[in-house]
């Protein structure tokens, strides 16, 4: 029989904000124990909460990039449990309210090349909430110590529909939700600090059967690989257990990313009653209208829709945009440039952004940011090349002299010497007669009709002219002497 | 002299001592060494307080008499002692809520309401006694002993801030605050002769202040008189960026509100209130003051509350409901009391609340957890919710009849020790006071007579929402008419 999967992600994102979700404390990571506290993160007798607006503004924000509908009215809730990572024993949080529900993410799924566009589908949510986070247990041989400096920290929960089907469309829904988050400004969804936390719900069930499996949860997922490579762990592990006639228990697992296993946590039979209800110390705040479009001004454009436009707007290759969406700064540099060459040179400006100015901010180790070279600088590097003042050779060197010192193009190019001679006619024939006369095999084949023969003798020529001659002008030669010859 | 002047020092208004000591006729530390000798001299029978830090009160005041040679400006309550119930925080001081729990508990923070106090000048002045995390009407419920009424000590002062009732009535104070979550500051205001306000909910911070139930605790103050009490809240009321619930709107002035009378004169009587149970002396105290304010030209209505019936049971569904949640936070991990022989972290939160909470904090816990359980969440909760509405709609339809509702502040004078061992029998006592926090609605109560027995008795004025100008000057209205606020017990 034939099975397909069916997962639904519940992602926690900690939303970047100076203080925490309830009250004035900083919020941080990296720091001593118990150092970002107070009263009201330690649930001391008589605190009360106070909502941090910015944590509000981030999930809304979110919300509208993502198209949910905004709900009117942001309420809160108590979900009760005892556990010593909660201070109060209930975690502020919405039940039935969410902030933002419906929505979808956009996927794309791996091409059959590199350099081919895969195909793209939309995940819905069900819905986003923000929630406060809970501290950390550090358990040691005999004890266990809790550090209160995340507690407290604004986070939301996005919980998708059950819309996946692949381990690869887990991947690529992870990508481009955090790029969105990321280029919202919304969290640095560092997984290695927990900012971005994900856990599975992994069914199968038999192709064409509309109802769903039994689920397995699948927790600690604490990098994007891993939980492909979880799911797809989760995915063989339920077939092979439904191969030797077994059933799926509902129940937890943790995946180990480094062992590539998984084991059972508990088993779900006994539910637990979180006894929700509405947190008396909070008002309900209202989003009016205005307050929704303030917070849409801000939105970046999505990662796709930016796509879409550069093939559009700059007949930009897949490879190209593939590179420069992903990265809102990245992308901001390009378009600064490509707005400052021209948008016919648009190509020319992500070539160097992606070949060169990518390759020596690696080697130099250093952010987009950090580079010298403004995007204005770079268009008109773009355009001395395209007027012939540089030769491509050149221009490279031009370049990374630019990336050292943010000197202007021209300015360097002058100093350096590197500005294209004008041709000598004379020499250049010289040149072109002496590669035809050294390369009889071209010149036969280039007779007989082949035309990409021609760029044999290129070389020699360019080499002879230390790469200082002008292409057009070596071309429009060589054809000349090959056509009376 | 004035009688007030008379007065033994400890015994005075803080209208009377802010004049005194602002005259230099007194000194802060004069005052404060007065309200210590005397509570030292009586405390050990009426039990108001759960801690004093006698230095450090004296410090305060020393601090007071300082900024007061220095010609500093002075706040309205330079120099006054005002003791605290144990369930608002302050910094350095212990914070019990007379629990076993919080027994060696001390609060790194103030209350906002204490920061208020010190902003005003007063002396912080120790720590009074109520039922555990202010659950109880007699303040029996207490872990550290009970507190005994000072006009018979065999008696209950109420509660659950009876603690702070007692104090004031024994001169171990000069005013005192409460919380007020179904009765508790006009409950004991009522059974040991004081004044008692519950504000308008939202009107005082309840940050630092103890939850017990987040949509009906208020704190209030505990004073000789309705002046004094117009001069406390004066202090303490205002927004709080602190407090989400706390109200924004411009606060009056309170004392000229209250010196200035009352704008209108219609009193609504809720026929409700004088069902069965209502002790007959009671009931001859209120009958009395109504015909005093209608000898004042008052006019005399009498409105229905239909859904009071209801109020008990709403009441102790939402309260407990948000007590087994605020209850909560102690568990024995971060403070407060921990069990020595827990074997692994379950067995550490059943063994710690078991051994730190007294039986009538588990009751309500219990209750309010099974009231929010799944499956029952809407049968009990959201049903409560939706009376509650009903409950205050009541209300607001009266208050287009009338300005102000006279009632009973309690069912009963204050009763023995022990009398009503029946869980039910005690709730029974808050019948009067619990509408109004459901309600959200400012009430007082005043001195309005004395048993055969010799008991005092409370008349209940409920005002309209946010407006205790208004409430104030009724009171007053009835109050400068009577001495019973003058009448001191024999200690």
């Amino acid at each position: 029989m034939n099975y397909e999967a069916v997962i639904g992600l519940e992602v926690h994102v900690q939303i970047k904000t100076r203080s925490k979700m309830f009250t004035r404390v900083a919020s941080g990571y990296g720091h001593e124990p118990n150092t970002l506290t107070d009263p009201v993160v330690l649930a001391l007798p008589g605190v009360l909460p106070v909502m941090n607006k910015a944590a509000l503004d981030a999930v809304i924000k979110a919300g509208l990039m993502l198209g949910c509908e905004i709900a009117p009215v942001c309420k809160w809730d108590r979900k009760q449990y005892f556990y010593p990572d909660s201070p109060k024993n209930y975690q502020i949080s919405q039940y039935d309210q969410p902030i933002c529900l419906g929505g979808a993410v956009e996927i794309e799924l791996p091409g059959s090349a590199r350099n081919v566009m895969g195909e793209h589908k939309s995940i819905p949510l069900t819905r986003i909430h923000l929630e406060e986070d809970v501290g950390k247990l550090n358990h040691g041989a005999t004890d266990s110590l809790i550090d209160f400096n995340r507690a407290g920290t604004p986070l939301m929960e996005i919980v998708s529909e059950p819309a996946l089907r692949s381990a690869d469309e887990a991947f690529a829904y992870l990508t481009a939700l955090r790029a969105i988050m990321v280029q919202g400004g919304i969290s640095d969804c560092d997984m290695e600090k927990g900012q971005l936390r994900c856990d599975a719900n992994i069914s199968i069930r038999p192709v064409g059967q509309t109802t769903l499996g039994t689920k397995v949860e699948l927790k600690n997922l604490n990098s994007i690989s891993f939980v492909r490579d979880g799911i797809a762990h989760e995915i063989k592990r339920q077939m092979a257990v439904l191969a030797r006639g077994g059933t799926i228990v509902q129940e937890t697992r943790d995946y180990d990313g480094q062992t590539g296993a998984s084991q059972s946590l508990r088993s779900k039979e006994m539910a637990h009653d979180y006894r929700y209800f509405p947190d008396p110390d909070l008002m309900p705040v209202q989003v009016d209208q205005a307050w929704k479009e303030r917070l849409r001004a801000g939105c970046p454009e999505l990662p796709f829709d930016r796509q879409r436009r550069y093939f559009t707007d700059f007949q930009l290759p897949y490879t190209l945009t593939s590179v420069l969406v992903w990265d809102r700064a990245l992308a901001e540099y390009f378009e600064a440039a490509a707005c400052a060459a021209g948008n016919d040179k648009a190509q020319a400006v992500g070539n160097w952004i992606v070949n060169d100015l990518l390759r020596e901010l690696g080697q130099a180790g250093l952010a987009l940011a950090d580079s010298k070279v403004r995007p204005e600088q770079l268009a008109e590097l773009v355009r001395l090349v395209d007027t012939g003042v540089l030769l491509t050779g050149a221009a490279k060197e031009v370049f990374v002299e630019m990336f050292a010192t943010g000197e202007a193009p021209a300015a360097v190019a002058r100093r350096r010497g590197l500005e294209a001679a004008p041709t000598d006619a004379g020499a250049l024939e010289q040149w072109c007669r002496e590669a035809i006369a050294g390369n009889d095999k071209a010149r036969a084949e280039f007779k007989s009709g082949k035309d990409s023969a021609i760029n044999a003798f290129k070389g020699p020529v360019m080499k002879a002219a230390k790469g200082k001659a002008d292409p057009k002008a070596v071309d429009a030669t060589l054809r000349r002497l090959l056509a009376g010859d | 002299m004035s009688a007030a002047m008379a007065a033994e020092i400890h015994y005075q208004t803080i209208a009377t001592l802010a004049a005194r000591l602002a005259a230099g006729e007194l000194s802060a530390v004069e005052l404060m060494q007065a309200v210590i000798d005397r509570t030292r001299a009586v405390d050990d029978r009426v039990r108001a307080f759960n801690s004093r830090d006698e230095a450090d009160a004296l410090a305060q005041a020393a601090a007071s008499d300082a900024r007061r040679s220095a010609g500093e400006a002075m706040g309205p309550l330079d120099g006054i002692p005002v003791a605290l119930k144990d369930v608002i925080a302050v910094e350095g001081q212990p914070l019990t809520a007379s629990s076993r729990m919080l027994a060696d508990f001390v609060s790194p923070y103030d209350a906002t309401v204490v920061k208020k106090l010190r902003q005003a000048g007063a002396v912080l002045w120790g720590r009074l006694n109520l039922d555990e995390f202010a659950m109880g009407s007699s303040t029996e419920n207490s872990a550290f002993g009970a507190t005994h009424n000072p006009w018979d000590l065999s008696r209950v002062p109420g509660g659950s801030s009876g603690g702070s009732a007692a104090a004031l009535a024994a001169g171990e104070a000069i005013a005192t605050l409460g919380s007020d979550t179904g009765g508790s500051i006009r409950q004991p205001a009522a059974f040991c002769g004081v004044v008692g306000l519950k504000p308008s909910y939202g009107l005082v911070s309840r940050y630092g202040l103890i939850a017990f139930a987040s949509s009906l605790d208020q704190v209030g103050p505990f004073t000789r008189t309705v002046e004094d009490a117009a001069m406390l809240l004066q202090v303490l009321a205002g927004h709080d960026p602190l407090d989400s619930t706390s109200f924004t709107a411009e606060i009056p002035d309170y004392r000229a509100a209250v010196c200035a009378g009352p704008r209108s004169r219609r009193l609504g009587i809720p026929k409700e209130y004088f069902g069965a149970g209502l002790d007959p002396e009671v009931a001859a105290a209120v009958r009395a003051a109504i015909a005093f304010y209608a000898a004042q030209g008052w006019e005399i209505q009498e409105v229905s509350l239909p859904h009071t019936e209801f109020c008990l049971d709403t009441y102790y569904i939402i309260a407990t409901a948000e007590a087994s949640s605020n209850l909560a936070r102690y568990d024995g991990i971060r403070y407060g009391h921990r069990s020595q022989s827990a074997g692994d972290v379950t067995e550490l939160y059943e063994k710690s609340r078991a051994e730190g909470f007294g039986a009538e904090v588990k009751r309500r816990i219990i209750l309010g957890t099974y009231v929010l359980s799944s499956g029952y969440y809407d049968a009990y909760y959201r049903r409560a919710q939706q009376v509650r509405t009903l409950i205050r709609s009541d209300f607001l339809r009266a208050y287009e009849q009338v300005d102000a509702l006279l009632t009973p502040t309690s069912p009963m004078p204050a009763f023995r020790h022990g009398e009503k061992a029946d869980p039910l029998a005690m709730y029974l006592c808050d019948i009067y006071t619990i509408g109004v926090n459901l309600a959200g609605l400012p009430a007082i109560s005043i001195p309005g007579g004395f048993t055969q027995a010799g008991l005092p008795i409370g008349l209940q004025l409920i005002g309209r929402p946010f407006r205790e100008a208004e409430l104030l000057a009724t009171a007053r209205n009835y109050e400068q008419a009577h001495d019973w606020h003058q009448r001191r017990p024999n200690l």
